[in-house]
C-alpha cells in the first residue's frame, strides 16, 4: 500500500474502527472450514434483504396507497400497481424481482432455519443469535403481511380481513384492538395506510436492526458447523482457530457461487414464471378490492399456509373461551416455540451427524408434518383435512414439547476434536 | 496479506475477469432502476401537443392552454399592440430575438408565425413564476406611466412587452419561451408539433 | 419454461384443491400480430363499450405491429388522444343498475381468471363459446361456466343462436349432476370454426393486454440466465482456486 493512502486509512481509523471492523468481520473472522452447502442460506437472505429494500424504494417512487376509486371506477392504490407494470419504464421489472423477492425470502429463511435446527445452531453459547433469529423471522412475517395489502387486490383485502380479525379473539380486549389495528370497522382506506407506513419504514427498521444483532453475536462467539464441534477450542501457535479459515477471502468466493446460483433460479422465476403458479402472485389478486364479495376459497400466501393451518386445526373451546381463540393462540405459540429451542434440546451432541436414530426419526415425521400443514393451508378445509391437520399440529408441537425427553435417551454417537471434511 | 504474496498470474487473472463481469452484471441490474427514473408513458402522454381552436379569439384576447403541464398562452393581439413593439425595441435586452428561445419561423419582429397571434410559454425566464398580464397602457396599467403594454412577472418584477421581449435590467435573462407550434388551418393550432417533426 | 416449472410444482396440488370442477377448452393463445390486431378490432368493436381497459393506453397497440395513424383512424373511439387509456363513457352507476354489476375493467382479465382448471386464456376461450338463449334470465342470455351472468351475449351476430341440452344423471352417490351441451340455433355470420377463430384471437388479444411486456420479459430473461451462467461458472473457477490453499 503507498504511503499516501495509508496516511489516509490512518487518518480514518484514528477516528472511526475501519480496519479493525473489516478485519473482525471479514479477513480476520475465523470460520469453520467444512461449512456445506447448507451454509449460504444466510448470506442469501441478507441478499434478499437487500434487493426487497432497494426494489422497495423504487416501487414507493410511484405507488399509491390510496383506496379511493379513479375516474374508471378502480381504486388508486391497485391502478397505481398497473401503472408500475405498463407506464413506469422497467417498472414490471422491479415488481416482479420485490414480490419474486417476498417469496425468496422466505424459502431461503426457511433453509437457513432448518440448517440451525439440524446442525445444533441455537445451542449454547448461541441462544441470543437464535433468539434474534426467531425475532427476524416474526418481523418478516408481519413486514410480509402488511405488504400483501398494499396490491389492494381481492387477495389483499381478505387476507388482511380474516388476519385482522383473529385479533378480535382475544377475550375482552379483542374486539377493540382490532379495529385499532384496522383503524376503521373494517379493512379500508385507513387500514391501507398505516400498513403502507409499517412496510416501508417501521418493520424494515426493525428487521434492519435485528439482523445487524444477529450477526454481530454470531461473529461475537463465532460459528457453528456441520459437526458441531467449538473450532475455538484447538488454537496453533498464531491464535487462530487450527480448523478455522478467514472469512475473506474464502468464503467471499464462496458465497460469490452460492449468490450467482440463486439468482440464476431467482432469474428464472422473474422472468419466465413471475406468478409463481398462483403461488407468488395469486390470480385473484388481479382483481381489485371489493369489500362487498369474497372470492370463494381464501388462502393465504404460501409462506404463511403451515401456521395457518394450525390455527385452523384447533377446533375445541376450551375453558368457556371458544376455539377461535385458541386457534390464534396455537398459531402465536408454534412460532414463538421456535425461540426455546436452546432449553428444548438436551442431547449432549449439537449436530445431527452424532445423533442418534430417534431423533433423525421423530426430525424426519415432523418435516413431513410440516409440509403436510403447509399444503392443507392452501386447501379449502373439509372433516377429513380437518383431522389430519390436527394430528399433524400435534406432532409440531410434540417435536418441541418432547424434546427435552427424547433428546436425552437418543443414543448418540462421539464426536470427534476437529471438524471432518 | 499472506493471501496477496503467493498470488499467480492465473487467480489475478481469473479474479479481474470475474470481478469484471459482476462488474457488468451489476451495471445491468441497475439499469430498470435508473430507468424507472425517466417520464413514464402517463407522463409522456400527458406532455403530448396539444390542438386548439382559436376562431373565438378576438383581437386584443388571450387564452391559457395546457401545454405538458405549463401554461401556454395565446393572444390574439390588436394594431396598437403590434404598433407598440416598435417603441419597445430600444428598450428590451434581446429585441431581434437572437438567443435561441424561439423556433427559427418565430424569429422576427413579432416572435409569431401570423403577426397578430402569438403563442408563448407563460412561463417567466426567470424562476419559473407565471408572469400576468398587462395589456392596458400608461398610468392605468399600474406598472409604469409610461408602459406600452405586456406582462408583468409578480415573483420578482420582470417585465416582458406584447411580443414576450424581456425589458432591460430585470432579473428574467431571456425573453419567453415560443413553444414549438403550426397552423392545422386558419382556426386550428396545434402546439408541441411543428412542420419538422 | 414457465409452464414446465408451473406443472411440476403446483399440478398436483392444484389437481385437490377444490370439489366444484370446471372443464375448460384449452384456448390456442397466439403471439402473431395478424392475430392480435383481428382480437384488437374485435376487442374495440365488441367489449369496449361496456368494459374499459384503463391501464392500456392506445399507442401501446403499435406494439402488435399496427401503426398510429391505423389506431386513430379505425380503433380509437374512446379517446382523443393516442397515449390516453382505453377508457369508457358509461357511468358504472348506471351500469350497475342496468346489469347487476359494473362490467370489470378487462385490462388484466386474462390474468385473474387463471385458477386450477386452466388458464385464464382457457376461461375466457370458453366462457366465450358457451353462452345460450335463456328466456328466464333479464338479458335472454345465460353462459355454461358462468351461471346467471350479467352480461349478453354480444357476439351473438357472429356466432347465432346456441341452443341448450341440459341431461341430468345420476353422480352415483345419491345425487344429480346437470351436464349442459349447446346446439346451434340460428346461425350466426360465421361458421363454427370462424367463429372458434375470432375468439380465440380476441382471447389472444386480451392475454397479450394483460400482460404486453411478456415476450420482451422472455427475451430478457434468456440473455440475462445466459450471462449468469457464464458469471457461475467463473465465480466457481475463482472459488476453487482460492479454496487450493485449504485442502
Amino acid at each position: 500500500m503507498t504511503t499516501k493512502s495509508q496516511a489516509v486509512l490512518d487518518w480514518i481509523d484514528e477516528r472511526f474502527p475501519l480496519t479493525s471492523t473489516i478485519k473482525g468481520h471479514l479477513t480476520e473472522y475465523y470460520a469453520p472450514k467444512n461449512f456445506n452447502f447448507w451454509y449460504f442460506f444466510g448470506s442469501l437472505a441478507l441478499l434478499v434483504l437487500v434487493i426487497q429494500i432497494v426494489t422497495g424504494i423504487f416501487l414507493v417512487m410511484h405507488y399509491k396507497p390510496d383506496a379511493s376509486l379513479n375516474a374508471a371506477g378502480v381504486p388508486v392504490a391497485f391502478a397505481s400497481v398497473e401503472y408500475i407494470m405498463r407506464d413506469v419504464p422497467g417498472g414490471w421489472l422491479i415488481r416482479y424481482m420485490h414480490s419474486t423477492g417476498a417469496s425468496a425470502f422466505f424459502i431461503v429463511v426457511y433453509l437457513h432455519m432448518f440448517r440451525g435446527l439440524i446442525y445444533g445452531s441455537y445451542r449454547k453459547p448461541r441462544e441470543l443469535i437464535w433468539i434474534f433469529g426467531t425475532l427476524i423471522f416474526l418481523a418478516l412475517m408481519a413486514e410480509a403481511f402488511m405488504g400483501y395489502l398494499l396490491p389492494w387486490g381481492q387477495m389483499s383485502f381478505w387476507g388482511a380481513q380474516v388476519i385482522v380479525n383473529l385479533f378480535s379473539a382475544i377475550p375482552v380486549i379483542g374486539p377493540d384492538l382490532s379495529v385499532v389495528i384496522r383503524g376503521d370497522f373494517v379493512v379500508s382506506d385507513a387500514t391501507l395506510n398505516r400498513f403502507f407506513s409499517f412496510h416501508v419504514i417501521a418493520v424494515p427498521l426493525i428487521l434492519i436492526g435485528l439482523v445487524a444483532a444477529h450477526i454481530v453475536a454470531l461473529h461475537e462467539v463465532g460459528s457453528n458447523n456441520p459437526d458441531g464441534v467449538e473450532i475455538k477450542k484447538k488454537k496453533g501457535a498464531d491464535g487462530h482457530p487450527l480448523d478455522g479459515i478467514p472469512f475473506h477471502p474464502y468464503y467471499t468466493v464462496k458465497d460469490i457461487v452460492g449468490v450467482v446460483g440463486f439468482l440464476i433460479v431467482f432469474s428464472l422465476i422473474v422472468f419466465f414464471a413471475p406468478e409463481g403458479g398462483g403461488y407468488f402472485l395469486e390470480f385473484n389478486n388481479f382483481i381489485p378490492a371489493d369489500p362487498l364479495k369474497t372470492p370463494p376459497h381464501i388462502a393465504p400466501v404460501w409462506y404463511f399456509t403451515p401456521f395457518y393451518s394450525i390455527l385452523r386445526a384447533v377446533t375445541y373451546p376450551l375453558f368457556g373461551i371458544d376455539a377461535k381463540f385458541w386457534g390464534v393462540v396455537a398459531m402465536g405459540a408454534a412460532v414463538v416455540i421456535i425461540a426455546f429451542l436452546p432449553w428444548l434440546d438436551r442431547s449432549p451432541v449439537k449436530s445431527i451427524r452424532y445423533k442418534g436414530g430417534l431423533y433423525k426419526a421423530i426430525l424426519a415425521v415432523f418435516i413431513v408434518s410440516f409440509f403436510i400443514l403447509g399444503y392443507l393451508g392452501v386447501l379449502p378445509p373439509t372433516p377429513g383435512r380437518t383431522i389430519v391437520s390436527q394430528i399433524c399440529s400435534v406432532i409440531y408441537f410434540g417435536f418441541f414439547l418432547l424434546m427435552p425427553w427424547y433428546s436425552k435417551i437418543d443414543k448418540c454417537k462421539p464426536v470427534p476434536d476437529r471438524v471432518t471434511g | 496479506m499472506s493471501v496477496d504474496q503467493k498470488v499467480d498470474g492465473g487467480r489475478r487473472q481469473l479474479l479481474l475477469v470475474t470481478s469484471a463481469a459482476g462488474g457488468v452484471a451489476a451495471a445491468a441490474a441497475a439499469v430498470p432502476f435508473v430507468a424507472s427514473l425517466t417520464p413514464s408513458e402517463r407522463a409522456k402522454a400527458a406532455g403530448a401537443p396539444v390542438e386548439v381552436d382559436i376562431s373565438k379569439l378576438q383581437p386584443g384576447q388571450m387564452m391559457t392552454v395546457e401545454w405538458r403541464g405549463k401554461p401556454v398562452w395565446i393572444i390574439n393581439r390588436t394594431k396598437e399592440m403590434l404598433e407598440s413593439l416598435k417603441k419597445t425595441e430600444g428598450e428590451v435586452s434581446d429585441p431581434k430575438s437572437d438567443k435561441p428561445m424561439q423556433p427559427a419561423y418565430a424569429q422576427n419582429e413579432t416572435r409569431s408565425i401570423k403577426p397578430e397571434i402569438l403563442v408563448a410559454v407563460g412561463i417567466c425566464t426567470h424562476l419559473g413564476c407565471s408572469p400576468s398580464d398587462k395589456f392596458k397602457t400608461g398610468a392605468d396599467s399600474g406598472v409604469a406611466p409610461d408602459w406600452a403594454g405586456g406582462f408583468l412577472c409578480p415573483c420578482h418584477g420582470s417585465t416582458f412587452d406584447m411580443a414576450g421581449r424581456v425589458y432591460k435590467s430585470k432579473p428574467a435573462p431571456d425573453n419567453l419561451e415560443i413553444p414549438p407550434h403550426k397552423y392545422l388551418s386558419d382556426a386550428k393550432i396545434i402546439i408541441g408539433e411543428d412542420g419538422k417533426a | 419454461m414457465k409452464k414446465l416449472l408451473t406443472s411440476l410444482l403446483f399440478a398436483p396440488l392444484m389437481a385437490l384443491a377444490s370439489g366444484e370442477v370446471l372443464h375448460l377448452d384449452k384456448a390456442p393463445v397466439s403471439t402473431e400480430p395478424a392475430a392480435l390486431q383481428n382480437g384488437a378490432k374485435l376487442f374495440v368493436n365488441y367489449c369496449l363499450n361496456c368494459h374499459g381497459a384503463s391501464y392500456m393506453r392506445y399507442n401501446r397497440l403499435q406494439e402488435i405491429g399496427l401503426s398510429e395513424q391505423l389506431i386513430k383512424d379505425n380503433l380509437m373511439f374512446t379517446a382523443d388522444k393516442i397515449g390516453e387509456p382505453m377508457r369508457i363513457a358509461m357511468q358504472r352507476d348506471e351500469a350497475k343498475v342496468w346489469f347487476g354489476a359494473a362490467p370489470p375493467d378487462l385490462t388484466v382479465i386474462a390474468r385473474s381468471r387463471a385458477s386450477e382448471f386452466g388458464s385464464g386464456a382457457d376461461w375466457l376461450y370458453t366462457y366465450l363459446r358457451s353462452f345460450y338463449r335463456d328466456p328466464e334470465r333479464p338479458t335472454g342470455w345465460n353462459n355454461v361456466i358462468f351461471e346467471n351472468v350479467g352480461m349478453p351475449h354480444v357476439l351473438y351476430e357472429l356466432q347465432g343462436d346456441m341452443v341448450a341440452k341440459v341431461e341430468e344423471k345420476d353422480d352415483g352417490h345419491g345425487g344429480k349432476t346437470k351436464s349442459i351441451t349447446l346446439e346451434q340455433g340460428k346461425p350466426g355470420k360465421m361458421s363454427k370454426e370462424e367463429y372458434d377463430k375470432a375468439t380465440a384471437d380476441l382471447v389472444s388479444y386480451l392475454v397479450w393486454m394483460g400482460e404486453p411486456v411478456a415476450e420482451t420479459r422472455k427475451s430478457i430473461g434468456k440473455v440475462v440466465i445466459a450471462f449468469l451462467g457464464v458469471l457461475f461458472v467463473l465465480s466457481y473457477l475463482l472459488k476453487k482456486n482460492y479454496w487450493r490453499d485449504i485442502h
